[in-house]
């Protein structure tokens, strides 16, 4: 405030603005996972084959965000073999790992990095000394190219011939030589994904294609409100007696288990006759009652107060929705519990946490639970938490025979894990050129961290000033909120409503806090520099905190042509992000225009198009290019998602979406035409993270070229959320739609 | 319980199984063939799409009983082998492109997109923005602008 107080008269230059300092400039969410993950980076093996390739059983999920492929290119590039040379599998639960297995807070390349380099380095330190011996040549002469050592005089051996010799007896300490940054010949360059041709020709298996024996379908009749429970069931005689239908089991609701009524049978078609068939008495859930409206009522009764104004002040709050985690990928697992021992294939990225609840659930010890980590159909924080296992788990004991579970798409949408609705109040005080203070109250329901990040937390958390004081929600608020401008004072500060994380099912769905934090922040950054009369894109530049941070602008104002004509209900926004060690930034274009706006498609939503979008990122060091333009991409489908169309209504405890025609996830009717991920080369000698960092920018982007093509500004996310609502919802009882008949009739 | 007949990728397979079981059901849980995937069961998501007779459509939403025993299901399993090769134009200008990310909706996507192909050309015209505007399928990694790209790489050479 003092500080302040001395530059009241600054003039609007970019050296005048107030320097920021926030705790998260110097450590941050992603510190806290990869200091979590060190300790037992010990344990972390490349293997080399006979065949003279390396494999690697990556103690991470790969749900689509690339990181088998990045990881398998890390490992390539330290050994000196060719990509296809390594062999990447995803590895069971190794509860020796501890905070070593979690994929989260897009961390997984910046947490591995290290990591794999050492064991891949130590791996073909081995080799080169043993070939060194076997071709009586001096190390230090060897050339080595796709796993072949040739000497300074021609003669060749290779890593497939050398396994023997270089493998060592005993553990022994050594010093990994590790490549410089700079000899680097794969790492840095586009390179496809390692499992493409298994993902165009059908053959990458998910986890209910897996061959199972006698694991036949099964699925949960589930309550008509969030979280609500069997009291009884009328008919359960008859439904087992139905064609297909093998066992109905009572499954009661818990922490861990969502539960209901589960039926297994021959095919999901009669598990889907069996669902429906059943009546069952409920209790409803502690969500019952609650609307929209209600929940809104109780954020805003939450909410933190604001520091008193200083000269003039725009303030405004911003209101999102919930909206779903929704993988394509329904959450499914497939369970075979013994008396004695339990083997259990999902996709999970908290593989070590669901082994030791399921041992916990099945009063197994730990080592008689094999907990397989299958490829996922998508992730967005869905798979932090292990529902699907822990369900399949529960019939599969019940029942006493293995089981291939899945849940229905509509249950999905409405019983499982979503973004938690929020508001975020952004106060700015200004005066004349110069913003003197910054203030920020995020208030949500409560995102669950039940999944054990909290443990990584309390681990670190001393590392953070007045750590200890801070719970686990409020430290990673800390530790992700920022603000990249010199904007003086900043505060920024949660708190959550519904702690009691029964009352919605909620998990941290690409991302946590961030794309509402920024979008809040980014659209009143607009405010602010139009009340200035400055340009959006140079009041950012010139607030900027960081020289990286310009970068990006600089590199999306140039290929957006930045500032260029537009027709009238058509504009560019910008928008800017600072997270995972990395900085983007984005321009969207806009056509609010009737003709586009009024667009129709059948049972589908069209609204405002996204016709541009020019991206650009700073990670630091890129591993992979063409996959970090992949995630950008994607971050960028998201963004126009959440900022347009994409939420759940809660209405009477329950939400009214139940199919993808009802939540309006982009489709190909609003998808940009034009789409242009620029990635700068490295700045840095460490890879920051990508999987989430696509999202707020392109959000925020598309948020202030919606306020600019309109004049509206937004303050309610997605914009279409108190628009009527363009679908007739499914019922609540029976749970799920039967599939329709008419297939034939759509054939095209 | 009734048998049903039919030719799936090539061959002449028969299962029994009741008449109203969703052909979806058939292929994966009956008869092990995976590629395509359930996405809703409600002929929405298009995960499942394959190809009756050359075209595309949805086996959520057929009963089995619907299939005739002359008819040809075509999944993305038997794909390579309708243009006699390892993989279809299609597949390739994917490989190309790098279309995937966790890959679960793209067998999907592959059969819409070369029905797609199909019928504009048979209609004698290009592929059209507004032709892949018009695909329902959803991609929950959003990967569309590049699905657009490789239909468009993949159209001139089919």
């Amino acid at each position: 405030m003092v500080v302040a107080a001395a530059d009241l008269r600054a003039p609007a230059r970019a050296d005048a603005a107030i320097p920021t300092v926030q705790v998260v400039d110097g450590f941050d969410l992603t510190d806290v996972l990869t200091g979590a993950a060190l300790p037992t980076a010990g344990l972390i093996t490349v293997a080399v084959n006979p065949d003279g390739t390396a494999s690697f059983a990556l103690p991470r999920a790969e749900v689509g965000q690339g990181i088998t492929t990045a990881i398998a290119m890390v490992i390539a590039e330290e050994m000196d073999l060719a990509l296809d040379q390594v062999h990447m599998t995803l590895a069971d639960a190794r509860p020796e790992l501890l905070f070593n297995q979690l994929t989260g807070g897009s961390n997984s390349v910046h947490s591995l990095y290290n990591q794999v380099r050492v064991a891949a380095a130590i791996a073909k330190g081995q080799l080169t000394a043993a070939a060194a011996k076997a071709l009586a040549t001096p190390a230090q002469g060897l050339k080595i190219k796709h796993g072949i050592i040739r000497a300074p005089d021609g003669r060749a051996t290779n890593y497939g011939s050398l396994t023997k010799k270089a493998a060592a007896r005993r553990s022994k300490a050594v010093v990994a030589r590790l490549k410089s940054p700079s000899q680097f010949s794969l790492v840095g360059t586009p390179q496809r994904r390692i499992d493409a041709v298994a993902a165009v020709t059908g053959q990458k298996q998910f986890a209910l294609d897996l061959d199972v024996p006698n694991a036949l379908p099964t699925m949960v009749c589930r309550p008509p409100t969030i979280n609500g429970t069997v009291q009884g069931v009328a008919n359960l005689d008859q439904v087992k007696a139905m064609p297909g239908v093998t066992d109905v089991a009572v499954i009661p609701h818990s922490k861990l288990v969502a539960g209901g009524v589960a039926v297994r049978a021959q095919t999901f078609g009669q598990c889907i006759d069996a669902v429906r068939a059943l009546s069952v008495n409920w209790a409803p859930g502690p969500a019952a009652g609650k609307s929209d409206a209600s929940v809104l009522g109780d954020l805003q009764q939450a909410e933190l107060p604001m520091t008193p104004a200083l000269g003039q002040a725009l303030d405004q709050r911003f209101t999102f929705y919930f909206r779903p985690g929704d993988p394509l990928e329904t959450n499914c697992a497939v369970a075979d519990v013994r008396p004695d021992k339990a083997e259990i294939w999902s996709c999970l990225k908290s593989p070590v946490w669901a082994q030791e609840q399921l041992a916990s659930l099945l009063g197994l010890s730990v080592g008689n639970v094999t907990v397989h980590v299958t490829e996922g159909g998508g992730s967005f924080g869905r798979h932090l938490f292990a529902d699907a296992a822990f369900e399949a788990a529960a019939i599969s004991k019940a029942m006493g025979k293995p089981v291939r579970l899945m849940w229905h798409r509509t249950d999905n949408f409405r019983q499982g894990r979503v973004h938690p609705m929020c508001t975020s109040r952004v106060r700015i005080s200004y005066l004349a050129n110069n913003v003197l203070a910054f203030d920020q109250r995020h208030t949500s329901v409560a995102t669950d961290f039940g999944h054990g990040l909290g443990e990584l937390l309390s681990a670190q958390v001393s590392n953070l000033p007045d750590g200890n004081f801070l719970a686990y929600s409020q430290s990673i608020f800390t530790l992700t909120a920022n603000v990249p401008y010199n904007f003086g004072a900043v505060t920024q500060l949660l708190n959550e409503v519904y702690n009691d994380d029964v009352t919605f099912n909620t998990s941290s769905v690409r991302n946590i806090y961030s794309p509402e934090v920024t979008t809040a922040k980014e659209v009143m950054v607009d405010q602010v520099a139009k009340k200035m009369g400055q340009d959006p894109l140079q009041f950012r530049r010139a607030f900027a905190r960081d020289d990286r941070m310009k970068g990006v602008l600089d590199a999306v104002a140039k290929a957006a042509s930045w500032g260029r004509s537009m027709p009238a209900g058509a504009a560019q926004g910008i928008g800017v992000h600072h997270e995972y060690k990395a900085f983007a930034a984005c321009v969207a274009e806009i056509d609010c225009r009737a003709a586009t706006v009024n667009r129709t498609v059948k049972d589908g939503y069209t609204g405002p198009r996204v016709t541009k979008v020019v991206f650009a990122v700073d990670v630091g060091l890129p591993i992979n290019p063409l996959g970090l333009q992949a995630q950008m991409m994607g971050g960028i489908q998201d963004a126009i998602a959440q900022a347009l169309s994409y939420s759940l209504h809660l209405q009477d405890g329950h939400f009214l979406e139940g199919s993808w025609d009802n939540a309006y996830y982009t489709r190909q009717w609003n998808v940009p035409l034009d789409v242009q991920v620029i990635v700068l080369p490295a700045t840095g000698t460490d890879p920051g993270g990508a999987g989430e960092l696509g999202v707020a920018a392109a959000m925020a982007a598309v948020a202030n070229a919606y306020a600019r093509a309109t004049g509206n500004v937004p303050t309610s996310f997605p914009i279409n959320h108190g628009a009527p609502l363009g679908f007739d919802p499914l019922p609540t009882v029976p749970p799920i739609p039967q599939s329709p008949t008419d297939g034939l009739s759509e054939v095209h | 319980m009734s048998t049903h007949s039919f030719v799936l990728n090539g061959k002449p397979v028969s299962v029994d199984c009741p008449d109203d079981v969703r052909l979806l059901w058939v292929l994966r849980d009956l008869l092990g063939v995976t590629g395509p995937k359930y996405g809703c069961g409600l002929e929405v998501c298009k995960a499942c799409t394959c190809h009756i007779n050359g075209k595309a459509f949805n086996p959520c939403a057929v009963p089995v009983s619907d299939i005739q025993s002359t008819d040809e299901i075509t999944t993305i399993e038997g794909l390579p082998a309708t243009v006699g090769k390892d993989l279809h134009p299609m597949q390739e200008a994917w490989l190309d492109v790098d279309v995937a990310q966790c890959g679960y909706c793209q067998p999907g996507q592959i059969m819409a997109a070369v029905a797609l192909v199909k019928e504009a050309k048979a209609a004698g015209r290009s592929v059209s923005d507004a032709d892949l505007d018009g695909l329902r399928n959803v991609c929950r990694c959003g990967t569309y602008p590049r699905i657009r790209k490789a239909i468009e790489a993949a159209a001139a050479q089919m």
